[in-house]
């Protein structure tokens, strides 16, 4: 324990997702040493970011304008939405530079234990941008976990309607890496998970 | 498989240790509490990374040190490892196979032990999550990937649970996701109770097997297991129902078709009470004799040799499947817990093993014929020959 606004300090870093007690502590002395102009810095990024950011009020990324830039990019399809559960994982489908359609967060996943329902998620949004027919196909990008796949299934179900396409990203063995190094785990499942392949 | 040479640091009551196995019997004797339990839990960390005794790791290492390191040289057909793990209290353990880095959970690829010890006794008169320990770790070891089902199993249940808690407490809209739930644990279930049943029906005839051998008579020893999605009743201390019991293999298809129609007929049930009533949490092993259930009728002597007769199923049916040799068994304390005639035979039984490490604090205590490479122990020290 230390003296008043230090164990603050590192109480509030200590709340910080991914941040445990140590490197709480670690941040809060880094931030003690660091030159003051550095710090305000820091402060004045923190209060600006949750002032100016909010979430693109068509697909729930995050924006600093009403839209966010996707939505208003005029070269993106609008017949393919990808559903992903944060917005942090729209960045990650647009390092792959294959998918040129549109997106729609959730804003996490169906989790009992977190107390996240259906109702809890942007899926009720989701359904009036698919009203007008436009969209073509809605490709499900949830995590390869069980409530990411529970969720994919919810959506899969409700989703069922003429001149829809629903499709789930491939799962399995990561590419790119060695057979060998695969964990005995995932490598087992992979084997059951096997499928005929179309010569 | 055996294990050539033991190298310890800092573990339990040893600041280290350094000692010369060889195959066949090695047996460690010394008065109580000098520390020969604790060599063996350190080698059968080594195959389930966890301890016979405690569930925390903490516990292994030394008084008032950080870390403790358990490092054994072992041999394994052809191949010669150096297996090493290290124990720490405030940081992640780390393993290494001849001095690279592996997840410590990959160790038990290159190790294999089976432990006997008093405690085994609750495999017989205990409560179920024991034997289903037993058989779920036996399992693992035969099938890698059953831990990544086993693991999703426990996760579903307990979202399931907490919605079903939910719509108890009226929160009705959550269920429409019950559906998907229920798919999941039906999926995942059906898989653990089919290779469950697949074990139960290998194992039975080696458990009868070995516990005439044991006991020296046979009083027609049985093992079958108990489904709770065959139960009639969902009470918790009604007496097994024998529709409830199965001896033979079940399969994955089965197993999804009993599942679905158990939620289906426990579905108010399971709303009143917030709880997922059937599945291969809720399953049990049936040991018998004579058509009678072990727990609550055998005697002492018959219980334990019936515990000693699982053990040494396991001990038999990894030893069929290995490539790299028999498991290196560990009796702890066994022999003091026994008759005469009951320890002859389970020297007899255990002596093809490739090795045999047996601790006991009275040499005597011993079947001759298990003394081989005698190690004597005293207060956290591995004594020289002919050091008194
Ligand atoms: N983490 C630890 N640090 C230091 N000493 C420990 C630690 N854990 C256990 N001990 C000591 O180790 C001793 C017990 O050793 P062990 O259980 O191996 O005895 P044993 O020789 O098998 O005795 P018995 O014949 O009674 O079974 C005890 O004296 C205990 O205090
Ligand atoms: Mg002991
Ligand atoms: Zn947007």
């Amino acid at each position: 324990m230390y003296e008043g606004i230090v164990q603050e300090l590192i109480d509030e870093l200590g709340r910080l997702p991914g941040i445990g007690p140590k490197s709480a502590q670690r941040i809060a002395f880094h931030i003690l040493q660091t030159e003051s102009v550095d710090v305000t810095r820091l402060a004045e990024v923190l209060t600006e970011v949750r002032e100016k950011v909010h979430f693109c009020v068509i697909c729930g990324n995050v924006t600093e304008q009403e839209q966010c830039s996707i939505c208003r990019d005029p070269r993106r399809s609008h017949a393919t939405i990808c559903v992903v559960e944060e917005a942090k994982d729209v960045s990650a489908v647009e390092r792959t530079r294959e998918f040129k359609g549109l997106y729609h967060v959730l804003g996490g996943a169906i989790s009992p234990i977190d107390g996240v329902g259906p109702d809890d998620l942007r899926i009720r949004q989701l359904l009036q941008r698919l009203a007008d027919g436009t969209v073509t196909e809605v490709i499900i990008a949830t995590d390869p976990n069980l409530e990411g796949e529970a969720t994919a299934t919810y959506l899969t179900r409700l989703l069922v309607q003429p001149g829809l396409r629903v499709t789930r990203l491939a799962s399995g063995l990561p590419v790119g890496g060695d057979l060998e190094y695969a964990d005995e785990v995932t490598l087992g499942r992979a084997f059951e998970g096997r499928r005929v392949v179309e010569p | 498989m055996l294990v050539r040479h033991l190298s310890l640091r800092d573990f339990r009551n040893y600041e280290t240790a350094e000692l010369a196995l060889e195959a066949g019997p090695n047996l460690f004797v010394g008065s109580n509490g000098q520390g020969k339990t604790n060599l063996v839990e350190a080698i059968g960390y080594l195959s389930t990374l966890g301890s016979h005794r405690v569930s925390i790791d903490h516990a292994m290492i030394r008084q008032a040190q950080d870390s403790a390191v358990i490092r054994a040289r072992v041999e394994n057909g052809e191949q010669a490892l150096l297996l090493e793990v290290q124990l720490n209290r405030s940081s992640a353990n780390r393993a290494q196979v001849n001095r690279s880095a592996i997840k410590p959970r990959e160790l038990p690829r290159y190790f294999s032990s089976v432990i006997f010890a008093p405690e085994d006794i609750m495999l017989v008169r205990g409560e179920p999550s024991g034997r289903r320990r037993f058989i779920d770790e036996l399992l693992v070891l035969r099938s890698p990937r059953m831990s990544g089902v086993m693991a999703d199993y426990d996760r579903v249940l307990k979202q399931r649970n907490t919605l079903l808690k939910s719509a108890r407490a009226s929160n009705v809209s959550q269920l429409t996701t019950l559906e998907i739930w229920d798919e999941r644990l039906v999926a995942f279930g059906s898989e653990i109770i089919a290779a469950r049943s697949s074990l139960v029906a290998e194992l039975s005839p080696e458990v009868s097997r070995a516990y005439a051998t044991v006991a020296g008579a046979d009083h027609a020893a049985s093992l079958s297991s108990y489904l709770s999605i065959r139960a009639k009743s969902a009470d918790d201390d009604a007496d097994l129902e024998t529709e409830a019991m199965v001896g033979d293999t079940i399969g994955v298809d089965i197993a999804a078709e009993g599942f679905r129609a158990a939620l289906a007929r426990l579905r108010r049930a399971e709303l009143a009470r917030g709880v997922t009533l059937a599945g291969p949490h809720r399953d049990d092993l049936v040991l018998q004799l004579n058509s009678l259930p072990a727990k609550g009728y055998a005697s002492h002597g018959e219980s334990w040799s019936f515990a000693l007769a699982l053990k040494l199923a396991s001990a038999e049916v990894l030893r069929r499947e290995s490539i790299a040799g028999d498991p290196v068994l560990v009796l702890d304390d066994v022999f003091a817990e026994l008759d005469e005639s009951r320890r002859g035979r389970l020297a007899a039984a255990v002596g093809g093993f490739e090795q045999v490490l047996i601790t006991a604090a009275v040499f005597d205590d011993v079947p001759t014929t298990l003394a081989g490479n005698v190690v004597r122990i005293r207060a956290g020290r591995v004594l020289e020959q002919g050091e008194e």
